[in-house]
């Protein structure tokens, strides 16, 4: 295998406008004559879907939702980063591509990462044309804000749905032309198989989730925009059907899965209360600019929060990061809540939380102004817990939230298999190893908007039109009896253990060994015991009904069984990588104060996996990031 | 519609009348106009405290301006106005029971009033009297002492029959509940709704239905307690 | 702790498919945590179906934090159940007591048809918006996004309206099952943007036409569908959109073919 990256010469500023001039443009007459399969309807899918229909290709686009606005994208609340720089505080497209580089942990290409933001404002453009209601100032102009420890104002926002608001601009322009009819559009379909022929992505195998139908679609070119694999640890912030199975299948199939050990632990969530829990919700980051964070400085003090003595709390992150403090980065205050935790200090009935405390806040500016400032969050967090949160402080603790692995794809964003390509949170994406607030959204919708339909249309002109293969062919025959015994072998084990039951223990294991810290211990002991973990599902699973209509346990069920294959990836990723960068933590390489510590040296690339067959090790190939514009230096939140 | 895969079409451009909300239209416009013609009306009626000459007087006018032509263009219009009333009501109201073929076991309502969910009931119910009303106090087929040219005569013969006046008394409740949701109602099918002036709206409601209600309860009322006679 | 457990019974509807009659059916659910989301005490009952070699009752969720608009119960003849402003999936077991008895039920119109026990097909929502529920612009074409200035209170009135999730619970609550405020809520978002104004006539004509088509009831307004919106929509938008709606109809033209080209 062979990671071409694909990244046209030339100066960084120019490279996009020369490779977009440079590609081969297909005749307008033959634009109908290619039909592209995308998978997803995110603001990736969604967007990527709505913009080559209305280049005139022919479009079939496949979600598992029962509606195409529904993708998980519409839960971002904070925010899409732009280099519009229309607050003139200096912000730049340049210093938009170099703090994205740098809060990746240099970890990312820079190639893309440039052009990530140089398609930023296009796409803020884009999205107020569709009528995207963002926020305003009373001018009527755009209104920012920072976000993230950004220095500059470069967020754009639509109060706390910031994700549902673009993603319905996207739905809207696809049902547009879904209703035009160059869509088809495919809801409650779950891609469970790729079809490759001749080496090259020519159509999926898709499970109707309602009539149970298996069956085949064909394509000129397959589109990936699944979002993240985030879910693989049971409790995350992602929906409950955020899935692998897509990007899995691929790489079964031949696609190399880059970085798969870079997840992103997001400090600001509801904590559990329970094994009941199914998920986890998320808390605007924004909290974090007026609460202060502590546990009580004894372990198993149990007493409630009034009766705690100021000097007998532990304001951790003031403390162990002076100028940074209760904003200290995503990846570094997770850590740290962590591990108060581990040494018994957490809060709660678990333990396993810590105080978010806006007494001061309170005080300092009034409680009218903070509810004004957090008033739906808080709301949030009663609902949810119970608690009034103007009385008592808030109870937070880190949540899995974004995945910076995914798919290997090269400057075109095509995966190693000609004709597949992976978008939005799918791919390995420009996030190196941490992604900045508000820039996944903008990641999603420059891949969709902006990049895939250039680099797509390129690829077809080398297809000549009218050759897809049918639904017969003998490979989407063979691809469909995949799926087909897989459902058949899941509905006959008859098992003891629901799914859900293999699902919650995978994700024990994975937040143990493979979370906010790894080391190489606990990696190795994952490696063991995933394997049983999985063996046992496959013998003990149990999953009632048939395959013949709506059946959600099946659904679970297989994509159990996919995470239960990738998290094994994941261990052997971070075992491999030893390093500690962005969301990745070794604790074999650490700092003295406890930073991660990066080996630029030996781990400057991006290790990309080759499925090698079952029970087999797959294999790890690098490519090596050169950076040219760009010096690496240390991430410093002191 | 087909699950999952659907052919999309394009939309049937429907018409006007054929749409709910023209036809909703056509209901808040007939609505105003029977609206103002009972509080015209029950103004009207009020001259039955002035006594037999001022009402028969006011009668005879009706009856005879635009030497005879005014009284059949108002009817005609009337008719028209309830008649259109009347097939946007029934039409709307098929469309919405067949919107929901199964209903809920147990439906907790929150907002909709007695007014609002028994619009359909009183309005039938107004339709009926109308043609009762009709035939007792302008034509008489239903009046056992009618007399033709005794406005006043017939109305206080009329109400001093006990029956008579409990189809009347029950009529007026109906028409209070239904004017207090329907002045609202046309308004919001206008689309005049600003939140300054949205409490005025209830309140305009409110104040028209007590009033016209109030007013046409208290002439049976009146007659029966001997107040007219 | 134990005050944190509570013992309810459920009536769930229960139907295999479409074409089923369906019928409620009794659970018993034990020791239900009241830090459960109403989501998670169905997954518990699930759970012990499944081990029994029973089908556990579908239900519609995907996100589990109030966004997507993908769950939606009748839960004791509220559609998203007791609590003002709230998705089912953000209902927690908090707003009941042991001893309760709770009915679910799915959402029910027409134009819902239930695909199964708590499942419907809302597909119609995305045909409404197919129909017109949009602002015609191609990816590339945008000129820049501060060239039009969008008063504030113009785009926070959008932003009430664009709140909508799509859930549904306007058409469960409505007794005519009519669909008014969520077709009511997109029209007014475009309608209160300068970017929306090209095509605001055709926009509510067209999407009101498709309303109809898909059978959905017709707004006598009751205003149930307000109080059951999870989002807040407000009623003003269905005036808003009579309003244009009068206005498309009084000053409507049928197109002219275009001439030919040139
Ligand atoms: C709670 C939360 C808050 C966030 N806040 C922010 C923020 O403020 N700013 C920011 O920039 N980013 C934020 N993010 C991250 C960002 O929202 C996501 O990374 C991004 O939206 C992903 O978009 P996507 O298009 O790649 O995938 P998604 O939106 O996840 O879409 C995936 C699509 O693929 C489909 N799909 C998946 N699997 C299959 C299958 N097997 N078959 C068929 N279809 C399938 C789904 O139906 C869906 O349509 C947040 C994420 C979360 C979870
Ligand atoms: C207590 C209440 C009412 C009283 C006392 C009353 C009285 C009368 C009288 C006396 C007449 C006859 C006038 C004449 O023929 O010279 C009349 C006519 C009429 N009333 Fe009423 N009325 C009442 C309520 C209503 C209501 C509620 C309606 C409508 C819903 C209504 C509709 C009419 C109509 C349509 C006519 C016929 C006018 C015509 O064409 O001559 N009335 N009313
Ligand atoms: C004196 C006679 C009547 C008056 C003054 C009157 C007035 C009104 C008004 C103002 C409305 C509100 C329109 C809107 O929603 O915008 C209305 C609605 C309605 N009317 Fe009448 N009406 C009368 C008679 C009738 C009759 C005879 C019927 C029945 C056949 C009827 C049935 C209805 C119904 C079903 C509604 C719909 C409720 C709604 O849309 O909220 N009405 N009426
Ligand atoms: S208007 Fe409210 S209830 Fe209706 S679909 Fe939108 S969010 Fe749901
Ligand atoms: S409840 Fe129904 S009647 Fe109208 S105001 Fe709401 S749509
Ligand atoms: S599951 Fe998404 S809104 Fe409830």
């Amino acid at each position: 295998m062979e990671l071409k990256s694909n990244v046209p010469d030339g100066p960084l500023e120019s490279k996009w406008e020369r490779h977009k001039f440079n590609m081969k443009l297909v005749n307008p007459a033959n634009k109908r004559k290619y039909k592209v399969l995308v998978v997803g309807t995110g603001l990736a899918g969604g967007a990527a879907a709505a913009s080559m229909a209305e280049l005139g290709y022919q479009v079939e686009c496949f979600c598992y939702q029962d509606s195409p606005r529904r993708a998980h994208s519409i839960a971002a609340q904070g925010g899409i980063n732009a280099a519009k720089n229309y607050h003139n505080d200096g912000d730049s497209i340049l210093r938009l591509f170099y703090d994205t580089i740098k809060g990746g942990d240099f970890r990312a290409r820079e190639a893309n990462v440039y052009r990530l933001a140089e398609v930023s404002n296009n796409i803020i453009d884009q999205c107020v044309a569709q009528g995207v209601p963002f926020a305003r100032e009373y001018g009527g102009l755009l209104d920012n804000r920072s976000f993230g420890g950004a220095q500059v104002s470069r967020t754009f926002y639509a109060r706390g749905q910031t994700g549902q608001q673009l993603l319905l601009g996207a739905y809207q322009a696809l049902q547009r032309q879904i209703g035009l009819g160059t869509i088809k559009m495919h809801t409650r379909h779950e891609m469970q198989e790729l079809i490759i022929i001749d080496g090259v992505a020519k159509g999926i195998v898709t499970r109707n989730m309602v009539t149970g139908e298996v069956r085949s679609h064909m394509g000129d070119a397959v589109v990936l925009a699944t979002g993240g694999y985030g879910n693989v640890m049971h409790l995350a912030t992602y929906a409950k059907g955020c899935n692998a199975t897509a990007i899995w299948r691929a790489y079964k199939k031949g696609a190399a899965f880059a970085n798969p050990c870079y997840t992103q632990i997001h400090p600001t969530c509801i904590p559990v209360t329970g094994d009941h829990q199914s998920k986890l919700t998320l808390m605007s980051e924004s909290l974090r600019n007026d609460g202060r964070i502590w546990v009580p400085a004894k372990a198993g003090d149990k007493r409630p929060v009034d009766q705690i003595p100021e000097n007998e709390r532990d304001y951790y992150l003031e403390r162990k990061y002076p100028s940074y403090g209760n904003l200290a980065p995503r990846d570094i205050s997770s850590r740290a809540a962590k591990q108060v935790c581990d040494a018994g200090l957490g809060v709660g009935d678990t333990g396993r939380g810590v105080y978010l405390d806006f007494s001061e806040a309170t005080q300092r500016l009034g409680a009218h102004k903070i509810e004004e400032k957090y008033g739906n969050l808080f709301e949030m967090y009663e609902r949810i817990t119970g608690e009034d949160p103007y009385k008592v402080p808030m109870r937070i603790y880190p949540a899995t939230h974004y995945t910076m692995g995914g798919l290997w794809v090269d400057y075109n964003l095509m995966s190693t298999i000609p004709g597949l390509f992976v978008l939005g949170e799918a791919n390995f994406s420009d996030h190196g190893a941490n992604r900045l607030g508000a820039s996944a959204l903008m990641q999603g919708l420059s891949d969709g908007y902006f990049v895939a339909p250039y680099t797509i249309g390129n690829y077809l002109a080398g297809i000549k039109p009218g050759t897809r293969p049918s639904e017969d062919h003998p490979e989407a025959k063979a691809a469909e009896a995949e799926v087909q015994g897989r459902t058949q072998r899941l509905l006959g084990i008859d098992g003891k253990e629901t799914p859900t039951h293999f699902h919650r223990e995978l994700g024990h294991i994975l937040w143990e060994h493979c979370g906010m810290a790894r080391n190489d211990q606990g990696l190795r002991k994952a490696l063991v015991v995933l394997p049983e973990l999985r063996q046992r599902f496959w013998e003990n699973v149990k999953v009632p009904g048939n395959g013949a209509d709506v059946n959600q346990s099946l659904e679970l069920a297989g994509r159990v069984a996919d995470f239960l294959e990738l998290g094994e990836l994941m261990c052997r990723d971070a075992l491999e990588r030893k390093e500690s960068c962005g969301g990745h933590f070794r604790e074999e390489w650490q700092t003295e104060e406890g930073e991660a510590q990066r080996d630029d040296e030996h781990f400057c690339h991006v290790a990309a996996w080759e499925y090698t067959g079952e029970g087999q090790a797959p294999k790890r190939h690098v490519e090596e990031l050169a950076f040219e514009n760009v010096h690496l230096a240390t991430r410093s939140y002191k | 519609m087909p699950v999952a895969e659907q052919t999309w079409g394009s939309p049937v451009k429907a018409s006007f009348l054929a749409s709910s909300v023209g036809r909703k239209i056509v209901m808040a416009v007939t609505g105003v106009v029977l609206s103002v013609f009972v509080t015209v009306h029950m103004l009207g009626n009020l001259q039955a405290y002035m006594g037999a000459t001022t009402m028969n007087a006011y009668a005879k006018f009706l009856q005879e301006s635009l030497h005879g032509g005014g009284i059949w263009i108002s009817r005609i219009v009337l008719l028209v106005v309830v008649l259109l009333h009347a097939w946007a009501a029934l039409s709307l109201t098929l469309s919405n029971w067949s919107a929901r073929p199964q209903g809920y076991r147990a439906q907790q309502l929150q907002a909709a009033t007695l007014s609002s969910r028994t619009m359909r009931y009183t309005g039938v119910f107004l339709a009926g009297f109308i043609i009762y009303h009709l035939l007792h106090l302008t034509t008489g087929q239903a009046h056992p002492a009618f007399v033709h040219g005794d406005a006043y005569g017939n109305f206080v013969r009329g109400f001093q029959q006990p029956l008579a006046s409990a189809v009347y008394i029950v009529a007026q409740l109906c028409l209070g509940l239904h004017l207090w949701h329907g002045v609202w109602s046309f308004t919001q099918t206008f689309g005049w709704s600003h939140p300054r002036y949205n409490i005025a709206r209830r309140a305009i409601a409110t104040v028209l239905a007590v009033l016209v209600a109030a007013v046409n309860l208290s002439f049976p009322i009146s007659v029966l307690l001997g107040v007219i006679r | 702790m134990s005050e944190k457990l509570i013992n309810i019974t459920l009536k769930v509807w229960r139907q295999k498919n479409t074409k089923d009659v369906g019928c409620f059916v009794t659970y018993e659910a034990k020791d239900v945590s009241i830090d459960m989301s109403f989501l998670e005490m169905l997954d518990v009952v699930n759970e012990d179906l499944i081990l029994k070699g029973e089908e556990p009752i579908t239900t519609d969720n995907d996100c589990r934090e109030g966004i997507c608009g993908q769950c939606g119960l009748v839960i004791n003849g509220r559609p998203h159940g007791p609590r003002e402003r709230t998705t089912t999936c953000q209902l927690h077991m908090r707003s009941f007591k042991t001893g309760d008895v709770i009915t679910i039920e799915p959402f029910r119109a027409k134009a819902f048809p239930i695909l199964k026990d708590l499942m419907v097909d809302r597909s119609a929502f995305d045909r409404i918006i197919a129909a017109g529920g949009f602002i015609t612009a191609p990816t590339g074409s945008a000129p820049d996004a501060n060239s039009t200035p969008v008063p504030k209170k113009c785009s926070d009135l959008a932003f009430d309206a664009a709140a909508c999730i799509g859930c549904g619970a306007c058409v469960a609550a409505c007794p005519n099952a009519s669909a008014m405020l969520f077709v009511s809520a997109k029209i007014s978002q475009l309608a209160l943007l300068p970017q929306g104004q090209p095509e605001r006539y055709t926009r509510v004509r067209d999407m009101i036409a498709q309303m109809d088509a898909e059978e959905f009831g017709t707004c006598t307004n009751y205003g149930e569908c307000e109080a059951a919106c999870p989002k807040g929509v407000s009623l003003e938008n269905i005036a808003r959109m009579n309003r244009d709606f009068i206005k498309a109809s009084l000053t409507y033209r049928s197109e002219v073919a275009a001439g030919g080209a040139g």
